[in-house]
């Protein structure tokens, strides 16, 4: 239990009341990934140098395309919107000591239950259908990851290899529907189902470009910053991440609160699933799994796992990637570029975790 | 306010018409690939046609690869309308149809769209979309008489993504081909199950190869690891999509290919000439084979003795001056059925031929996933 434990973050600094954090390493928190972000960046010009490309230019047009205008702002915002809610798939568990990456079923199967839902009740008035799809894709992705949870605490299944696993079911699972039971016959040379009515689907926020499902991502990032930081809910699950054994001796019934946790993770990745079939595509496919899930672990373990973190890294990633389109189309760089750029990023800032408290800087003087 | 609100947008639009200005002597394309532009396969045909586009000094080509079928192609379309100017689109996956570019079309009515794959329907879609494929079954035809040629064993190899209509086509054109060489040839089709999934595309052609089969060819995204499988192995492999002999220098016998340039020229002329599919001067639908230059042949392996060439250009002659038909009766599905009595055949145009569902006799396999 313990490797894992420290693997997703660090949660002896989470049982450190607030009051005894002084300014050092408050600053050391910012400035960390900060540095790391920086020394990436230098990496990355260096790279784009050694193609013969203005390094400077280069992060001009990065931020143009991503953050330089409303209008290019609302691409980032758009690419954050799945990945805030995928995140959680596995940030929640990690506070509990687990890591889970079964995201991308959670996501496949919560589209598969919302779309299930929505054909079931689609004449219905259009909160209504919204409403049911959004609960059948919640408890269609908490089951899922549930199961991990039941597995783990169960049978003592390694709850990665089996989430991990999973995802492939879960796509098999698509494929098998829309290919058979759930097809729509006329959907020939890319089988899916049946369409949601176009005037039953989550419209964009007014004039935008961005649909409702960055309010969702927003609002369940914050609810669950709430759970996890501010409620005796929450600080029992930091206690059964810090220390299992503690949190058993002092009457916790771990195995409940393990499985409440999984069924809330595999909840935020099947809202999503839902939000990909209610907001873009209208129907399932095989379009739904397109690496959202995947993206999102490294979201969660960059943010630390933290709701609110989670919130910003997925706009910083969503940046890079609203961006890799200007790179091909300006600089005539390879649409892998963006990819290099993107895992400089979290390389370093995965990096940085391992010099916490190692900077004599930011070492609070013995009180 | 409202005043104030018109100020403003014409000011836009004087702006913008004076950057448009500049720009309105050459024709602005957009090409959006969902893979690789060096893929050996699908992505690599599109981009070779946008190449050669762009040779024309009239045209002006922007291209962006690895886009998926989520709302970053929709943002990819926005910033080739907004920031770079496009006229004219071509996302060329097929899954970027629907919802994508019907929901970008009706924002932007005045840019032309134009999708690979064929999907355009009359009254239900914006008018400013279109649609276009090529008769890739007839040079996947011609593949299959050079490799009912070359076989020893009478085993071929046929691996697909996934049973729907196109891919069953192409199957079915290739078994017909092979068999007018060698009626007793059969094919064994695996399906992998997705557009692009390598590792079990290798271990299908390693499966296949170990079973006796010594001719391979596919419809997936790339072919790449089947050529280079094939090659290693020493058996013979027939590409798809772009030409695929410089992986398979040894075992290359010839290939059925895109020749998207054809198309992407005759479109860049028509849009020259101030035509546009809302107009109707563009067609919606564009269809075409061999005859019309959408596909082509690749050039034959080393391997390829005369008796295959001779054969193949017979029917590459026949599918010239239009007496070629690929689908005619008797014809008899894998379990027996009788598909078309004799005397019956399906030309090219054949709707029906869109729905395929079946597998010739001489097929080894099932659509049934």
């Amino acid at each position: 239990m313990q490797p894992a434990a420290s693997i997703a973050g660090a949660p002896s600094v989470a049982l450190i009341p607030r009051a005894s954090l002084r300014w050092r390493s408050r600053l050391e928190a910012a400035a960390m990934p900060i540095m790391a972000v920086l020394v990436a960046m230098v990496l990355f010009g260096s790279f784009c140098a050694s193609q013969g490309r203005n390094p400077l230019a280069v992060f001009g047009a990065i931020n143009k395309a991503a953050f330089g205008s409303w209008y290019s702002f609302q691409n980032t915002l758009i690419r954050a919107a799945p990945l805030m809610l995928t995140a959680l798939c596995t940030a929640l568990p990690a506070r509990l000591g687990l890591v889970v990456i079964g995201n991308e079923g959670a996501l496949v199967i919560g589209g598969l239950t919302a779309t299930a839902a929505g054909l079931a009740v689609q004449s219905a008035p259009v909160l209504v259908v919204l409403t049911a799809m959004a609960l059948a894709g919640m408890v269609g992705g908490g089951l899922w990851i549930t199961f991990v949870g039941i597995l783990y605490y169960k049978r003592g299944v390694n709850e990665t290899i089996s989430s991990l696993l999973l995802n492939y079911v879960a796509i098999a699972f698509l494929n098998h529907l829309v290919n058979g039971p759930m097809r729509d016959p006329s959907s020939l040379n890319k089988p899916s189902s049946y369409p949601i009515p176009d005037d039953k689907m989550l419209p964009a926020i007014g004039e935008s470009n961005i649909h409702y499902g960055l309010v969702f991502g927003m609002v369940v990032c914050l609810i669950a910053w709430v759970l996890m930081e501010h409620t005796s809910f929450g600080f029992k699950v930091r206690m059964i991440g810090g220390n299992i054994r503690a949190a058993r001796m002092a009457g916790l019934p771990v195995a409940a609160i393990g499985l409440i946790i999984c069924f809330l993770a595999g909840a935020a990745a099947g809202l999503a699933g839902m939000i990909e079939v209610a907001a873009v595509h209208g129907r399932a496919n095989e379009s739904l799994a397109a690496g959202y899930g995947y993206a999102g672990i490294l979201v969660a373990f960059v943010a630390r796992h933290r709701g609110l973190a989670i919130m910003l890294v997925s706009v910083m990633l969503g940046g890079i990637l609203a961006s890799g389109g200007i790179l091909q189309r300006q600089f005539q760089l390879p649409d892998a570029t963006i990819l290099v750029f993107q895992g400089l990023v979290f390389i370093t800032i995965l990096f940085s975790d391992s010099l916490y408290g190692k900077l004599k800087f930011f070492k609070e003087e013995a009180a | 306010m409202k005043h104030w609100k018109k100020t403003i947008l014409t000011a836009f639009g004087v702006i913008f018409s004076a950057a448009s200005l500049t720009a309105a002597d050459k024709v602005s394309m957009g090409f959006i690939y969902v893979g690789p532009k060096d893929d050996y396969g699908y992505n690599q045909a599109h981009s070779e046609g946008c190449a050669g586009v762009q040779k024309l000094s009239w045209v002006k080509a922007v291209e962006e690869a690895s886009v998926p079928e989520t709302t970053a192609v929709q943002e990819t379309m926005r910033n080739m309308i907004n920031l770079d100017g496009v006229q004219v689109l071509f996302p060329t996956s097929f899954g970027y149809f629907d919802p994508h570019i019907l929901k970008i079309a009706k924002q932007y009515p005045k840019v032309q769209f134009l999708h690979c794959g064929g999907l355009y329907t009359e009254g239900k879609n914006p008018k400013n979309v279109g649609s276009y494929f090529g008769y890739i079954d007839e040079a996947v035809f011609v593949s299959g008489i050079v490799a009912g040629h070359a076989t020893k064993s009478g085993k071929l190899g046929f691996i697909a993504a996934k049973p729907i209509p196109q891919v069953l086509r192409n199957i079915n054109a290739f078994a017909l081909g092979a068999r007018s060489a060698n009626p007793s040839a059969t094919v064994q089709v695996i399906f992998t199950g997705d557009w692009s999934v390598p590792v079990k595309e290798a271990e299908s052609a390693t499966s296949l190869i170990n079973q006796g089969v010594d001719v391979l060819t596919c419809h997936v995204d790339s072919p790449k690891v089947i050529l280079e499988t094939a090659e290693r192995r020493g058996i013979y492999v027939c590409g798809y999509h772009a030409n695929g002999s410089k992986l398979a220098p040894k075992g290359y016998l010839t290939g059925a290919e895109w020749n998207w340039s054809k198309v992407y020229t005759d479109y860049a002329e028509m849009v020259k000439a101030g035509k546009s599919l809302s107009a109707g001067t563009i067609p919606h639908l564009v269809r075409g084979g061999l005859k019309e230059g959408f596909v082509k042949c690749s050039d034959y392996g080393p391997t390829v003795d005369s008796a295959a060439k001779k054969d193949a250009e017979a029917a590459k002659a026949m599918f010239m001056d239009g007496t070629m038909v690929i689908f005619k009766g008797p014809l008899k599905d894998n379990s027996g059925k009788e598909i078309l009595p004799a005397g019956k055949e399906l030309k090219q145009q054949d709707i029906s031929l869109e729905s395929m569902s079946w597998l010739v006799e001489g097929v080894i396999g099932s659509t049934k996933s």
